[in-house]
């Protein structure tokens, strides 16, 4: 599925992410843990295609294709997805009409025709119900005037919408009371299945009592330094980030 | 964020897609204004003796006039000696009468520009009264408009065969002295639209005038005069494109609306002159005065305009709310790109008593051109319980652009309520990532956030004309994206 090999990538000069390794394959889920500013969001952010960012070095292969020479909407197009940590609003722009733009956008890409509307109204009830998000913010702006916590579920329900083969999520526990983190993590998991994977970049372990990754990496310094099973995310709870020789407050970026 | 910017910029290049010349034999006065001009112009359109004591009366009055200066937009001096004030197409002798007698080139033009002027055509349903530099070329739908009563024809015309319409209302609105441009188009305006609705009569189709502005060096001066008597509706439609061409040209238009008691107008523009090259070179100097007159009791005029051609546009469209009850309504949505400039606003001035205005203007600037609305708000003194709700925003593209607002409110009359609301934001490039991320192509994601900015006024537009003002700003904001 995903191959990253020796990734480096900079912004505004400063390298950020200092040769990452990484294989996920179908069916996968990982969990990318470590202290603020060891990189983590600089990594989903490079995958997505964030052009404010400088890839330096490494490459980054998705099912035998080159992710780094596509175009941000490409990328999108061959089933990345990103679950953005503070995501934007469109105002004026309806949830229903910036969705169905997206996914026809993709339907294209894979030779399919353009949804029609009855159906693509279903569909995105459904999605909506799944998130416990009520209908009416399928017709307001994208994030427009959305609670931190709707505006998390609402990149949940573009998810399910999408239905990609790489989920990257991007601290979408932060900030989500237990409510509300059970029914993000209730959408992941009916996400899953043996032809998709999943990136979760997470500051805390409690994510992954209710999405139980396969493998858990601690990223430092802008390389993986430690990768294990869900055990790894118990010991990190219990005896922090000290143990791995890293002085959580000295990185940054 | 060394690159950040980049695909905002990218994006709001664009080309001009009405950049055509059509080659077609035209007769057109030697460049410069006196007396004679009008005389002369006068003479060839076979005018009344009191139209041309009318145009040398705003002539003397132009000549005491200055330029106005106080808008906030540049260029250098124009030299009206310099402009030729008539041009038009050589048949006129033997003026056509059906579309088969139309020169089929300015036909081909009409083409390109994707109005309908056949009968089949898609906009079926909507009379076109297409006016070419200075000569209205072909009307259509004249019978189903006859039977109802409604008056569409050039003003040219109504001037020879309703002239005591023309003496009653011409003028009355927007007076020959009102301003600099005013004044010069009363003298010299060499045609435009006459519509008159008569009392209880809904106008059965949507009338559209499209403008087109050709020969070189020429101003164009066209001049509207819509009246829609008691109890009466009319929606008029507007669009407007001109040729790619180096010089500056100018257009100074004149349009007055008198609506009765109880009557209607719904006035809507798509304006698409062109708005100069990159760097500021060519385009047209917009400096239009439209005005309306709601004399009557409940009688109600409604401006909806989408602007987004011309180098500089100067252009307030405006209610007088004279009747008790009556209604003033301004949607705008103007956008600026590269170096253009636009002045941009609307006057209500309240007179009657419970007069309701409202004012949704929502400017684009892009590139680094600067956008400005200037908006008057006045109560007179018997405009007891007048009411003006004002929504004025604001979105920046890039970060090289300016928007501008100049909001002016007067009451003499305490009693009168005033809301303003005004914001300003941005496309960003957050914006355009979470678009991409989702698939969506980068100029369909600018496209698209325009378009939720500019909703509220499009939702407003005709449906036909809502289409073709999206498309519109989809092309203005086209780039080399790839």
């Amino acid at each position: 599925m995903l191959s990253i090999k020796n990734l480096h990538a900079a912004i505004e000069g400063k390298e950020i992410l200092k040769g990452i390794d990484l294989e996920v394959k179908p069916g996968e889920v990982h969990a990318i843990m470590g202290p603020n500013g060891s990189g983590k969001s600089t990594l989903s952010q490079v995958l997505a295609g964030n052009d404010s960012y400088e890839v330096t070095g490494g490459e980054v292969i998705l099912d035998g294709k080159n992710l780094l020479e596509m175009e941000t909407e490409e990328r999108a197009r061959e089933g990345v997805f990103l679950a953005f940590q503070y995501p934007v609003e469109i105002p004026g722009v309806s949830n229903l009409q910036f969705l169905k733009t997206a996914l026809n956008s993709i339907r294209k890409h894979h030779g399919q025709n353009e949804i029609n509307a009855v159906e693509f109204m279903k569909l995105a009830r459904e999605k909506a119900r799944q998130v416990n998000l009520d209908e009416s913010f399928l017709k307001r702006g994208v994030n427009e005037g959305f609670s931190g916590g709707e505006k998390k579920r609402n990149e949940i329900m573009q998810m399910l919408l999408m239905e990609p083969k790489l989920a990257i999520l991007d601290e979408t526990d932060s900030g989500l009371d237990i409510d509300a983190l059970k029914t993000v993590a209730d959408g992941v998991n009916a996400l899953r299945s043996p032809d998709r994977s999943v990136i979760m970049v997470t500051h805390y372990q409690r994510l992954l009592s209710y999405i139980v990754p396969d493998y858990v990496h601690v990223l430092a310094g802008g390389r993986i330094i430690k990768s294990g099973g869900r055990e790894l995310a118990l010991e990190l709870e219990a005896k922090g980030y000290g143990w791995l020789g890293i002085n959580e407050t000295a990185t940054a970026g | 964020m060394a690159d950040g910017n980049k695909p905002v910029k990218e994006l709001i290049k664009r080309e001009y897609e009405h950049g055509f010349v059509t080659e077609i034999e035209a007769d057109t006065f030697e460049p410069g204004l006196n007396e004679d001009v009008i005389r002369r112009l006068s003479a060839i359109k076979n005018e009344p003796e009191f139209m041309l004591e009318w145009r040398l009366k705003a002539y003397r009055k132009w000549l005491e006039m200055t330029e106005p200066e106080w808008a906030h937009v540049h260029f250098p001096k124009i030299d009206y000696n310099s402009i030729s004030y008539y041009s038009a197409p050589k048949s006129k002798a033997d003026a056509p009468k059906s579309l088969d007698e139309v020169d089929p080139e300015l036909l081909r033009t009409y083409e390109k520009l994707g109005i309908p002027l056949h009968e089949r055509a898609k906009l079926a349903g909507v009379a076109v009264d297409a006016v070419f530099d200075s000569v209205s070329v072909t009307t259509t739908f004249k019978e189903q408009l006859t039977e109802a009563g409604v008056i569409f024809c050039p003003i040219s015309e109504a001037v020879h065969k309703h002239p005591e319409l023309i003496k009653k209302y011409l003028g009355t609105v927007v007076p020959t002295g009102d301003n600099y441009f005013a004044a010069l188009n009363s003298a010299v305006f060499s045609d435009g639209s006459f519509v008159y609705i008569p009392e209880g009569v809904r106008c059965p189709l949507e009338l559209s005038t499209y403008f087109r502005i050709n020969a070189a060096n020429t101003g164009q001066f066209e001049r509207t005069l819509i009246i829609a008597d008691k109890g009466s509706y009319v929606s008029y439609l507007e669009g407007c494109t001109a040729p790619m061409r180096d010089e500056n040209q100018l257009h100074a238009a004149v349009v007055e609306l008198v609506a009765l008691d109880d009557a209607q107008i719904k006035y809507s523009t798509v304006q698409n002159w062109y708005p100069g090259d990159e760097n500021g070179k060519g385009g047209i100097y917009n400096f239009v005065t439209k005005r309306g007159a709601c004399i009557g009791r409940n009688s109600k005029i409604s401006w909806t305009q989408v602007e987004t051609g011309s180098a500089i546009t100067w252009k307030y469209p405006s209610c007088v709310l004279r009747g008790e009850n009556s209604v003033g309504e301004f949607y705008s949505v103007a956008l600026t790109n590269n170096m253009q400039q636009a002045d941009t606003g609307t006057k209500m001035i309240h007179l009657g008593k419970n007069t309701r205005s409202t004012i949704i203007s929502k400017g684009i600037s892009a590139g680094r051109s600067n956008n400005s609305y200037r908006g008057l708000v006045r109560f007179g003194p018997n405009a007891k319980g007048a009411r003006n709700f004002t929504q004025c925003d604001s979105l920046l593209i890039g970060d090289q652009c300016g928007a501008h607002t100049f909001p002016y409110i007067e009451s003499k009359n305490p009693s009168a309520i005033v809301e303003h609301e005004a914001t300003t934001s941005k496309v960003s490039d957050e914006q355009l990532f979470l678009c991409r991320q989702r698939g969506i192509d980068p100029e369909q994601a600018v496209s698209m956030i325009v378009n939720g900015f500019c909703k509220e006024v499009f939702k407003e537009l005709p449906m036909e004309f809502a289409v073709e003002a999206t498309k519109l700003l989809e092309v203005s904001l086209e780039g080399s994206v790839g």
